[in-house]
């Protein structure tokens, strides 16, 4: 499975793959997509960097362990919920705010930063798994 | 109404003392020996915020207070929200001045009790988070607030009573302690929650006036014996009483303090809160009567039965529970009066002999009455609390204890053959009392010097000034009794009396005094009381003996049947866990999956029968050629021997079952999947060859006809759900609302999306979270498995394997 075809587009299409997860990340509130499967779709691409080159190599370059990522997420989708009570309104109620940068007007809410927090709980979680499983001299 | 009191200061009063639990450890290091004073001052300055309260009281006003915690929805059948809220009549500011007063000096000896004690600061966390809980218990307003203070004073108890957790009998006391009262409690929170559905309400001051209504629901009985069951745990009615004398293994400061005005009083604080709700009726008298009559007559004896000073005393604390449940049972007027007048005066003089019993075992290092003796000298101020405390046990007069005495005969002669009978229990109680005050003040004081492990000598301040207060307090509270009787015992039986009219409360008319008239029968029963009282002190040696060869002939106790109660459960959660818990991970699916099986068929079976297939789906031809795929793909799974080609033909059929989604109009099903069944593929390769599986699956023929059979009983039951789900007509009621306001309300035209992060966001919230776990947990399981871990599939083929390459280093890889 390991060829050299492989290994030398497994980066480039592991980047694409990062990229275009993010894509659908933020498309996710009014067309197809979403924080779930943005996640899903960047561990499949932590996984096959990791197939190509080594789970070595992906630790470098995700820098923090992915469990920590997974966190992140929890936590991030947490405080998106609490921004609420600062308005006194219930955990979790949406928040939005539009801001205008020249010709387009940019939707910020709290469910596009909770769905971030999804995002990242699912590129962690299933990413220290399969990085993980692929490691086979393990010094987690 | 009073200046400055408002919603929040009155939430900080319960609330303080777990503030002040916070930094206790840090003033402990900081203050040092002064801590005990520093610390003290929380509750003295509660007390002080209270005291304000005691005027408008007295005229019969009552206060709410609350801050919003769980506000209600326009569909909650019950129209006021669940609130952080606070309710201050008579009976609640009698409760709560008792804790505060009684707890300073509790703080304030603890100091000096538990000196140079390693945990001195942990302890004074635990006492401060206690005291808190009991001021929220007898405060709330809202019954689940009352729940929440009423468990967390069992949860603090707990922590108290194991405060020596070194020890085994601690330990045990704490968890039997937190087993029976917080089970008890729970039973409560049903009776509660049933008690605020019928009432409408959840607010006691609200359910307190629909008294009917509750009584004449069908509810009544079930909320009546659930109620009961959180009250008589928490007092320790007989059978629940075993507890009781075992929280003895707590510090003595704990003891005096769970005795006197709190936990123990939680049950009798609830009783005489729900009297207006719940009380009045035959079930209650009688319930109430017998099983306090029964707690007062079996605390009284076993009290004679022991010769440890503290052992003594917390039986007559279960003597004392019995009899003020029995006197709130009573219902009346005057028994009322007394319940109130007796637990004011049992707070004072249990406190005070309580903390004498700290002090002697602190300065002689021993509380054996049979070892005491003489120590007039030794120790006279601790002594002096000692007597005062003993008179107003005893029910002498001037003390508080005898005019709480002379109300309660009072109330029990004015009836029928039950009262009598109450009564002659109550005399026979009263005068066990007198026995256990006399041992007390007389024992360890007169009669020639013993000699003690420790050399005997007058504590300091801090332990003789709370026995002091409280025994000068037992005898004062006598010749004030008219104010007394005026400015809290009524108030207080009032409440009990009547449900609050608006924010007043009709008060019922103090006739308590201190008078000793030689004229009147009642005082003639005081003096039955003595009598008897000194002709069993007497007699104390030999009834001890006796009573202890009855106990050691009787063999069992409510203890040993919770022991064996414990032991039980242990032992089946055992056999349980070992018969489900066995680790052959084929059994684990097969059960998984033979139930899913009967979960879908057997109701399918039963409700509907089996559904028709209608009609055969007119498809497309690149439609029919995606389900071909998906076929194909099963039959490779099921047919292909190596293990990585049925994985990733599992991968083809699931992507052809993707593929059917996006065809018929769901996008973000389809891309999910798609997502899904890569990742599957690709952990599952890598599972198999990290657990170091066979390459091919070789199963024996039976093995495959079970499981084989197993998974096509399963696809049929799911199939004819399906079947079955189709045939009915489609609400379209959600799709409609979400169609509706997806866009408006929510700014999202995927509604897939939107319902996951915003309208069930919460859901989300938590299965995020699950995710995140789950990682954990299987990180943490690969890991072990590579750790060098001897066990496990594949790990002996890997010790083999580097056995074989190195004998020499055999023993050293096992290790």
């Amino acid at each position: 499975m390991n060829t050299v075809i492989f290994r030398t587009i497994a980066p480039g299409l592991s980047a694409l793959m990062i990229v275009f997860s993010v894509f659908v990340l933020l498309r996710g509130h009014n067309e197809p997509g979403g924080g779930f499967i943005g996640g899903l779709m960047a561990a499949s691409a932590i996984a096959i960097y990791g197939i190509a080159a080594g789970v070595k190599e992906v630790r470098r370059a995700m820098v923090v362990h992915p469990v920590t990522l997974a966190g992140f997420g929890v936590v991030l989708a947490g405080c998106s919920g609490l921004l609420s009570l600062g308005y006194g309104v219930p955990f979790l109620r949406a928040l939005w705010s539009y801001i205008p940068i020249g010709d387009t007007v940019v939707a910020l809410s709290t469910p596009m930063m909770f769905d971030t927090g999804v995002y990242f709980v699912v590129l962690g979680a299933i990413s220290a798994v399969a990085l993980a499983l692929e490691d086979e001299e393990d010094d987690d | 109404m009073v200046p400055g009191a408002d919603d929040t200061t009155m939430a900080l009063v319960p609330v303080a003392p777990f503030l002040a639990a916070l930094l206790a450890p840090w003033v402990k290091r900081f203050a040092h020996v002064f801590a005990g004073w520093l610390l003290a001052l929380v509750p003295l300055s509660i007390f002080a915020a209270l005291v304000r309260f005691i005027e408008p009281v007295a005229q019969g006003e009552v206060f709410r207070f609350h801050l919003n915690w769980i506000p209600a929805h326009a569909f909650d059948t019950i129209s006021s929200g669940i609130d952080f809220s606070f309710y201050l009549d008579g009976l609640s500011l009698t409760f709560a001045l008792l804790i505060s007063g009684i707890g300073t000096i509790i703080v304030f000896y603890s100091g000096a009790y538990l000196r140079g004690h390693p945990q001195q600061g942990r302890f004074y966390s635990f006492i401060l988070m206690f005291m808190g809980s009991m001021l929220g218990l007898v405060l709330a307003d809202n019954v689940i607030t009352l729940f929440v203070f009423w468990e967390l004073t069992s949860i603090t108890s707990f922590l108290l009573i194991g405060f020596d957790h070194m020890r085994q009998a601690a330990r045990r006391a704490a968890i039997q302690a937190l087993v029976v009262t917080g089970g008890g409690g729970l039973l409560m929170l049903a009776g509660l929650i049933l008690m605020a559905g019928v009432a409408g309400d959840w607010n006691l001051s609200g359910i307190l006036s629909r008294g009917a209504v509750v009584q004449e629901s069908g509810l009544y009985l079930p909320i009546l014996v659930l109620v009961l069951a959180g009250a008589f745990t928490k007092s320790a009615q007989v059978p629940f009483h075993f507890w009781l004398p075992n929280a003895m293994e707590a510090p003595t400061p704990v003891s005096a303090f769970l005795h006197s005005a709190t936990m123990v009083k939680a049950g009798v604080y609830l009783l005489a809160r729900l009297t207006p709700v719940l009380g009045g009726t035959p079930e209650w008298h009688v319930i109430l009567g017998v099983f306090g009559g029964a707690t007062l007559f079996w605390g009284a004896l076993q009290a004679l039965r022991h010769a440890d000073l503290k052992q003594m005393l917390a039986n007559t604390t279960l003597a004392s529970l019995g009899l003020l449940v029995l006197l709130i049972g009573l219902g009346t007027e005057v028994g009322v009066m007394a319940a109130v007048v007796y637990l004011v005066a049992h707070s004072f003089y249990k406190a005070a002999l309580f903390l004498v019993a700290g002090a002697l075992d602190h300065e002689t290092g021993t509380r054996d009455i049979t070892e005491l003796g003489g120590l007039r000298g030794a120790m006279p101020v601790t002594m002096l609390g000692a007597v005062m405390a003993a008179i107003s046990m005893a029910g002498l007069p001037p003390a508080v204890g005898y005019i709480a005495k002379e109300e309660m005969y009072l109330g029990l002669t004015d009836g029928g053959a039950g009262q009598l009978v109450a009564l002659l229990v109550v005399i026979a109680g009263n005068a066990l009392m007198l026995v256990v005050g006399a041992v007390m003040a007389i024992k360890p004081f007169m009669g020639p010097l013993r000699p003690t492990p420790k050399h005997a000598h007058e504590g300091p301040l801090a332990l003789w000034l709370g026995p002091l207060v409280l025994g000068a307090l037992a005898l004062a509270v006598g010749f004030v009794a008219e104010y007394a009787g005026e400015t809290f015992f009524a108030p207080a039986a009032s409440a009990i009396l009547h449900a609050p009219q608006g924010d007043t409360l009709a008060l019922v008319k103090s006739h308590v005094a201190l008078k000793v008239n030689p004229l009147d029968p009642l005082f003639w029963l005081s003096v039955v009381t003595w009598g008897a009282g000194v002709a069993l002190y007497l007699r104390l040696e030999r009834i001890r003996n006796f009573l202890r060869r009855l106990a050691a002939g009787l063999g069992w106790t409510a203890d040993t049947v919770f022991d064996a109660w414990m032991w039980g459960l242990v032992g089946l959660s055992d056999r349980v866990t070992r018969f489900w818990h066995h680790g052959r991970l084929e059994l684990y699916l097969l059960v998984v999956f033979i139930m899913l099986a009967i979960a879908v068929n057997v109701p399918l079976l039963l409700i509907d029968g089996l559904p028709s297939f209608n009609e055969v789906p007119g498809l497309t031809f690149y439609e029919w050629s995606v389900v071909a795929i998906a076929v194909l793909g099963l039959a490779a799974v099921v047919f292909a021997r190596p293990r990585l080609v049925a994985i990733v033909s599992l991968g083809i059929q699931g992507f052809a079952v993707a593929l059917l989604f996006m065809l018929f109009g769901a996008p973000d099903l389809s891309f999910t999947q798609f997502m899904v069944e890569t990742l599957s593929v690709v952990i599952l390769a890598l599972v198999m060859t990290r657990l170091h599986l066979d390459r091919r699956d070789a199963r024996d023929f039976e093995d495959l006809l079970r499981d084989g059979g197993v998974a096509l009983v399963c696809g049929l039951g799911i199939t004819s759900l399906i079947v079955a789900v189709l045939n009915h007509p489609l609400d379209m009621r959600l799709t409609d609302f979400f169609d509706k306001t997806s866009v408006a309300i929510a700014h999202g035209h995927n509604i897939v999306n939107v319902i996951l992060v915003d309208y069930r966001g919460l859901d989300t919230f938590g299965e995020i979270s699950v995710v995140m776990t789950a990682g954990i947990a299987i990180l943490a399981l690969i890991n072990i498995r590579t750790g060098g871990a001897q066990t496990g599939v594949g790990a002996r083929k890997e010790r083999d394997r580097k056995a074989a390459a190195k004998p020499a280093q055999e023993d050293g890889d096992a290790a």
